[in-house]
């Protein structure tokens, strides 16, 4: 057990190696000086220097790769040309209100999909499961900001149940900041329910079609316990697999949502270095939620173990 | 309940691929509900899009300072460029500029239209390359697919909006940056075909007969991995489509004047309380579109490749 999880961790580093050379190649393969581009437009020749000397930019490339990366290795990410900051302190910032949304995204979608998908794999090919499937469908095709516009339209201008726009940190009370927070999780549920749903519905069809689950019902189990504990544990595996991978899809409607509801989170922060061509924060946010996609990533294999019994490294 | 429940999903291995083996493949395809429900609403939209000059539409980048924040259906006069005052209704309105939405949308059609198509086949032909190479000639294998794997942990739209920010937005620095984050997928998938395929005895024979390499791979391996390309490739257009509209919408995409859904949506954000329909008419026109393609590679999914649709 603690030798696969060893072996798991080990196994990151090389994916985490290529994201670093990718981020570090982004910048040297942009025409014109990386030491300019980093320093910004505003900045003056002296400042241009200096950055020139720190990243070592005189040097051949690999060993200007060598400095970077043992830069970041230390969780040096370089100063914000914007901001005036470190970058790995602006993350810091900006790391609540887009930890929060996400988590409770993830929650409401849980909440929502799983249900769904195990009653539309028990009632395969009626009314709801269609039903259901063509939802997904729509839901993979209506972009994020669609449905933000239109739930702030008809939620917040026309019924005034909920804020239109803006965050409030969870220092100024759980209620308050919930308020804030419930349409944009809504907003960006909607994906991920309908990618949840789907693969719910697949795995515990499948499940359904297992041999123990006629045991259980001849046993004379009600059916909800055949589904919720039989059929539903039996799906756990892939259910949780596809939690994992959505985090790349979340992180993309992450930046989307908190552009619609102006949310000072580490998706605006990326819109506006994008916007300012602030390139060390750019890179760091890249960096930043390559790490955690990889780690949550690494978590969805080892609760394998916990979901599954039969399976032990 | 319990009883009859068994049955059902006993059968549901036939039923969910329900292949006859007199069909042909493109038999198939056409009595598919979703090919025919998504194809016909892709050919009216190509059609709009080809036809956008005659469909009452005018110049999407004219504005007339006099014509600004009209509601839809509201007549207004417009000053063209040889100083000629036009009369012209605005169907859809006007935005803060004084440009007829209309004619952004229609023309919008053609850039959505075009990045989704023009991204599906870089990212395919990118995709066949890698992974014929990385699953033939074993290695390379293990490099092209760590870089895959690295490529593969960066959120797509991440990806995306960097290369964008990198190379200054144009149409084809957006195309580029959209295709690239798309190519490990394809890669994969032609990869894992090309090692299953490799195996048959007609590759063997092949080889024995001393084909070349290159002759193997593209002469008798690409031809048997078509059939989940194509479906790979519609899914790709429809995201193409999707996070172009993204970026344009975040303002780091295409420039503002070109007109695209996602610059007709920034541009209607700022005004949205008083004009919601700047925001939602090509909001509308996004996710029919999207939705139709999404369709229409459900259908291909489950005609052409009844072994992927029997996962999913």
């Amino acid at each position: 057990m603690y030798q696969f999880i060893a072996r798991r961790l080990l196994s990151t580093i090389p994916v985490l190696a290529i994201v670093a050379v990718l981020v570090f190649m982004l910048l040297r393969l942009t025409p014109g000086d990386p030491a300019a581009i980093l320093a910004g437009d505003a900045a003056s020749t002296e400042q241009i220097e200096g950055i020139r000397k720190t990243l070592g930019l005189d040097q051949p490339l690999p060993v200007q790769f060598g400095i970077w990366l043992g830069q970041m290795l230390q969780g040096d990410l370089g100063e914000s040309y914007y901001y005036k900051v470190r970058v790995t302190e602006l993350i810091g910032q900006r790391l609540e209100p887009t930890l929060s949304l996400a988590a409770l995204t993830i929650v409401i979608a849980i909440l929502v999909a799983v249900p769904l998908g195990v009653v539309a794999a028990w009632r395969f090919g009626g009314w709801f499961d269609r039903a259901l499937m063509g939802f997904s469908v729509f839901g993979f095709s209506v972009p994020v900001f669609v449905v933000g516009y239109l739930l702030v339209w008809l939620v917040s201008l026309k019924l005034g149940w909920f804020p239109v726009q803006g965050y409030k940190p969870m220092d100024d009370g759980f209620g308050p900041f919930l308020y804030h927070l419930v349409l944009p999780s809504i907003t960006l549920s909607v994906i991920y329910i309908a990618l949840l749903a789907r693969v719910t519905r697949a795995s515990v069809l499948e499940a359904l079609g297992e041999d123990y689950i006629r045991t259980a019902r001849a046993k004379g189990l009600t059916e909800s316990r055949v589904l919720i504990s039989h059929a539903l544990a039996n799906a756990a595996v892939p259910i949780v697999t596809i939690i994992g991978i959505g985090i790349a899809l979340l992180i993309g409607g992450v930046v989307v949502t908190e552009s619609v509801y102006a949310i000072p989170g580490l998706g605006r922060l990326t819109v506006d270095a994008v916007l300012s061509r602030d390139f060390p924060t750019i890179q760091g946010v890249i960096l930043f939620f390559s790490l955690v996609y990889v780690v949550v990533n690494l978590l969805v294999d080892l609760s394998y173990v916990i979901l599954d019994p039969r399976i032990r490294y | 309940m319990a009883a009859t429940g068994d049955t059902r999903y006993e059968e549901l291995s036939v039923e969910a691929a329900d292949i006859r083996p007199h069909e042909t493949t493109w038999q198939r395809v056409k009595k598919s509900g979703s090919v025919r429900l998504g194809g016909a609403a892709l050919a009216v939209l190509l059609l709009i899009a080809a036809a956008a000059p005659w469909l009452g539409t005018v110049d999407p980048t004219m504005f007339d300072a006099g014509s600004r924040d009209l509601v839809p259906g509201k007549a207004g006069e417009m000053m063209t460029l040889d100083g000629d005052l036009l009369r012209h209704t605005f169907w859809f309105g006007s935005d803060s500029l004084g440009r007829d939405i209309y004619s952004r949308v229609i023309y919008g059609t053609r850039v959505s239209l075009f990045v989704g198509v023009v991204v599906a086949l870089l990212s395919l032909v990118g995709g066949i390359l890698l992974g014929l190479v990385a699953g033939y000639i074993r290695w390379l294998d293990g490099v092209i697919m760590r870089v895959m794997d690295g490529i593969m942990a960066i959120p797509a739209i991440l990806i995306a909006i960097a290369l964008v920010a990198m190379w200054r937005p144009s149409l084809s620095t957006v195309i580029i940056a959209i295709a690239i984050p798309e190519i490990p997928r394809v890669t994969r998938l032609v990869r894992s075909l090309v090692l299953t395929i490799r195996e048959e005895p007609y590759v063997e024979a092949a080889i024995s007969l001393g084909s070349s390499t290159p002759k193997i791979m593209f002469g008798h391996i690409l031809p048997n991995t078509i059939a989940p390309l194509v479906v790979q490739g519609t899914f790709i257009c429809a995201a193409a489509i999707l996070i172009e509209a993204i970026l344009s919408f975040l303002g780091v995409g295409l420039p503002p004047e070109i007109p695209t859904w996602g610059n007709i949506m920034a541009e209607g954000r700022i005004a949205f309380n008083e004009y919601p329909h700047t925001v939602f008419i090509p909001g509308i026109f996004l996710t029919v579109t999207v939705l139709a393609v999404n369709i229409l590679g459900d259908g291909l999914r489950d005609t052409l490749d009844p072994k992927m649709a029997k996962r999913i």
